[in-house]
């Protein structure tokens, strides 16, 4: 069985596997052939000439000199590589998985809610944006040859281009309890046509819109409306900006400041606000408050205005 | 004629024949022959473990053990093998026995201190069992949090509680033998003109006495933890989980320098001896000892790439590992070259040290693709780094120790075992143990995910072929456990130095007498002052 090459670093993953192990077999062919010829040219009884031992340095110099330099290749070729996998491409579409003993939740950005399953178009470059309920999993896909952990309380990310209509399996890879074994899943590569029809027929309401109702439902509204009497942050256009906080320093307003601020809004609080903000955490999941992030990144004044204007 | 022989003197094992003196002793000796029990019960109380977990994983579906039980399992076999096995097994039971013989001096610098760590790891391993007969525990060696801390409904406390005390008995050994090597060198023992393994006991020393503590803190916080909830590792407190990881790889990794070092020195013994030749390059040996031990300090982090490290970190990780592999692949070199021009004999503990060797070569060359921090993406957490850890640690540790067990046991017991079943076995376990873990790098490049107790059916023939390979390295372990006991009894008597060895051990009887040499020795020369 060959595992399959189904995203576009694959190739050059392999690649560099195939490379490695070449070098590696001829390093092993080579001192185990030398062992194996002084074993029997050497062995006990034999006439060999056995004239005592002389200096050795460039013997020995070679020998660490050479392999230190090959190594120094093959490490900077991997760097290449792995900043290449873990920087995704800027018009890379992103889909929510939030993880849980033992399953695989999955959210994308038009609503589509998925289980141990995850859909994607050929061709598009997908940002999984991955959060975990409770411990520590690893979402893996032989085929991308990708694996990230994902953590509890905090994102991570990981990015692939499918390249290849298909089913592959999903493991996790990281050790999570009972039923670790289990936690298994596919994902489907398909053809963008086909994937669109997809989307179409598994429409849901836009993960956006459910994090607007979740804002008022939950009273975000009340304090960061501009209109309420609360002095709050109003959460325009944050996304992406950089806030300064309280304590002198700033910091990226990204998704797991989002995160973070909803779930434990005493960690950073932002300058010229006094930290009454309640936190949401142990009341909401996680896939609310990727909602609620996704609903966050829309909320621009820009936005703001045309929905007024309509 | 009233002119007897000379009567050969009293050794270390007439000394007293009571329980009582052996539980009360302080000859290292004794303490060495002690440890060795306690260690291989261990061994084969973790191997247990291990074939439960083998043969389970014959067919796809999870039809022999439960879940559960299937997590217990690799969760005992891990920690038996790493604690109660690996990490002390060369250091205490040959360090303990051989370290004073081989630099001229009578014991230990603290002899009741040995007494004391050997109590410590026997305490340290009831806890284990303990923990083992009101359930087991379910985390895995490796005690993730905030799985360990926050879900997991099993025996945590008791496990870690084991390990912390077995930690303690690894720290006194340390230290014992730190003092050792500075005070008690025999007249003329310089530096440089210490046996290999008595450089790598004293390198693992230092790993052990420096690492140690630190495991020790980062166990007493998971207990501090499921007791108190404190949130070291509570995000929702605003702790951090991954902190755990970086605690327990930076003792974890050195570790496996704990578990690597010793098997080293100790096959760099066995490989001069075998060749009758001055083992090549001794200063380059000396160097790439110390630097394995001082760079494993730096290299924790290559066991994190995936686990949302930053990118640049992983980066300086990756560059160190590829640093500390050469002066694993000099070593290699140095025992290859050893042989040239050799006068090779294959006895058993030649059998096992070569075996050693190549075993060593396909593991740390796995290792550069672990390392390879792009590569690693794909490998880590799956049966790779299973089989590459077990190339290093069984392939590589376990057949140096017996190894050293065969070629030091007419030393330690003055007699010979049957050299034709040794041999047999060497050659049997060789061959189980590559059926058993090559098979296993396939199924990870294949991506077959480690500690599933279930699995996808696209990975049986390579799970068969392990298992069977498994079935006989079971086999081949247990049959030294046979023919060294009958040697006890039926063995011939071995003399002082059987191998024609050199070494100040080989100068005296064998077994030695309770304060090893009858007079101190003088030493006028290097060591493996072998003709050729
Ligand atoms: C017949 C010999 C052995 C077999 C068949 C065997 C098998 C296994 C298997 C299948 C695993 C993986 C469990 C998993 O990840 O699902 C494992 C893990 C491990 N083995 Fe072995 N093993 C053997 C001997 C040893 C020995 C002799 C040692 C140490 C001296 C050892 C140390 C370990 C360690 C440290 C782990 C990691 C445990 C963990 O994943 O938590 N093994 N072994
Ligand atoms: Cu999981």
């Amino acid at each position: 069985m060959m595992l399959p090459q189904a995203s576009s670093l694959a190739p050059n993953v392999d690649h560099l596997f195939d490379t490695l192990l070449a070098l590696c077999a001829l390093v092993v062919i080579g001192v185990f052939t030398v062992m194996i010829v002084f074993c029997v040219k050497y062995r006990r009884g034999t006439d060999a000439i056995r004239t005592p031992a002389h200096r050795h340095m460039g013997v020995e110099l070679t020998w660490t000199l050479v392999p230190f330099f090959l190594f120094m290749g093959i490490f900077g070729w991997s760097v290449h590589l792995w900043i290449k996998l873990r920087t995704p491409p800027k018009d890379a579409q992103p889909v929510y998985v939030v993880a849980k003993q033992w399953m695989w939740k999955v959210q994308h950005p038009g609503g589509q809610r998925e289980i141990d399953q995850l859909h994607v178009p050929v061709g598009q470059p997908i940002r999984l944006v991955m959060t975990s309920q409770d411990v520590i999993h690893s979402f893996y896909v032989p085929a991308f040859r990708v694996k990230q952990d994902v953590l509890p309380d905090r994102y991570t990310q990981l990015w692939f281009t499918a390249t290849r209509a298909g089913t592959y399996d999903l493991f996790c890879a990281e050790f999570c309890g009972t039923d670790h074994s289990r936690m298994r899943g596919r994902v489907v590569a398909m053809a963008p046509a086909a994937y669109a029809r997809w989307l179409h027929a598994h429409q849901g309401t836009g993960l956006a819109a459910q994090g607007a109702d979740l804002f008022r439902q939950l009273g975000c509204s009340g304090c960061h409306d501009p209109r309420s009497g609360v002095h709050a942050p109003h959460l325009y256009d944050l996304y992406g900006r950089t806030v300064p906080l309280a304590d002198g320093s700033q910091v990226l307003a990204d998704e797991r400041y989002l995160h973070d601020s909803i779930l434990l809004p005493k960690k950073q609080v932002a300058a010229g606000y006094a930290p009454i903000m309640p936190s949401f955490e142990g009341r909401i999941g996680e896939e609310d408050v990727l909602a609620l992030v996704a609903y966050l990144k829309t909320r621009t004044h820009a936005a703001e205005d045309t929905d007024e204007h309509r | 004629m009233s002119t007897a022989e000379p009567a050969r003197p009293r050794s270390y094992l007439e000394e007293g024949f009571g329980l009582r003196s052996w539980l009360t002793t302080h000859d290292h000796k004794r303490i060495g022959v002690l440890y060795g029990l306690g260690i291989t019960f261990f061994f084969f109380l973790g191997g247990l473990a291990a074939a439960l977990i083998r043969w389970e994983l014959v067919t796809p579906a999870g039809d022999l053990l439960s879940a559960e039980t299937y997590n217990k399992a690799f969760t005992f076999h891990g920690v038996v093998m790493v604690w109660f096995f690996l990490i002390p097994s060369i250091p205490a039971t040959l360090g303990n026995f051989l370290l004073p013989l081989m630099i001229g001096a009578r014991d230990v610098a603290f002899p009741r201190l040995n007494l004391f760590s050997w109590y410590l790891y026997m305490l340290g391993g009831l806890f284990t069992l303990a923990c083992l007969l009101l359930g087991g525990v379910d985390t895995g060696w490796t005690f993730y949090t905030p799985f360990s801390t926050m879900f997991s409904n099993s025996h945590v406390l008791m496990a870690v509680v084991g390990v912390f005390i077995v930690g303690f008995s690894s720290i006194f050994t340390g230290l014992n033998f730190i003092v050792t090597v500075h005070t008690m060198r025999a007249p003329g023992m310089t530096w440089m003109r210490l046996p290999l393994f008595v450089w790598a006991m004293y390198a693992v020393a230092l790993v052990m006495i420096l690492a140690t503590p630190v495991l020790a803190m980062t166990l007493a916080l998971i207990g501090l933890e499921r007791l108190f909830g404190v949130g070291i590792f509570d995000p929702a407190l605003g702790g951090d989980p991954v902190l755990f990881q970086h605690f327990f790889w930076f003792y974890s990794h050195p570790a496996v320098y704990i578990m690597i070092l010793p098997a080293m020195g100790l096959v760099s013994e066995l490989i001069t001896n075998g060749a009758r030749r001055r083992i090549f390059g001794y200063k380059f040996m000396v160097y790439a000892i110390v630097g394995i031990a001082v760079v494993g300090f730096l290299v924790w982090g290559h066991h994190m790439f995936v686990a949302g490290q930053s990118m640049y970190a992983s980066i300086v990780f990756s560059i160190l590992s590829f640093i500390i592999a050469v002066p694993s692949a000099i070593k290699v070199f140095n025992w290859t070259a050893t042989l040239y021009k050799g006068d090779i004999g294959f006895d058993a503990p030649m059998l096992y040290a070569l075996g050693f060797v190549g075993l060593f070569m396909l593991g740390g060359l796995t290792g550069l693709f672990l390392a390879a921090a792009a590569l690693d993406v794909n490998l880590t957490d799956t049966y790779f780094v299973v089989a590459h850890f077990h190339y290093i640690m069984v392939g590589g540790a376990v057949m140096a120790y017996l190894g050293g067990i065969h070629y030091w046991w007419p030393k330690i017991t003055g007699r010979l075992y049957s050299e034709a079943w040794a041999r047999f076995a060497a050659i049997l376990m060789f061959f189980g143990f590559n059926l058993t873990f090559f098979p296993q790098y396939i199924l990870g490049y294949e991506g077959m995910p480690r500690r599933y107790h279930e699995y996808l059916p696209q990975y049986q023939v390579w799970n068969v072929l392990s298992s069977a390979g498994a079935t006989i390295l079971g086999v081949a372990y247990l049959l030294p456990l046979v023919y060294l006991a009958w040697s006890l009894r039926h063995g011939a008597r071995a003399g002082p130095n059987p191998w024609d060895a050199t070494g100040l051990e080989w100068q005296t009887s064998s077994p030695p007498p309770p304060h090893n040499f009858e007079q101190v020795p003088q030493v006028t020369e290097g060591p493996y002052a072998y003709r050729r």
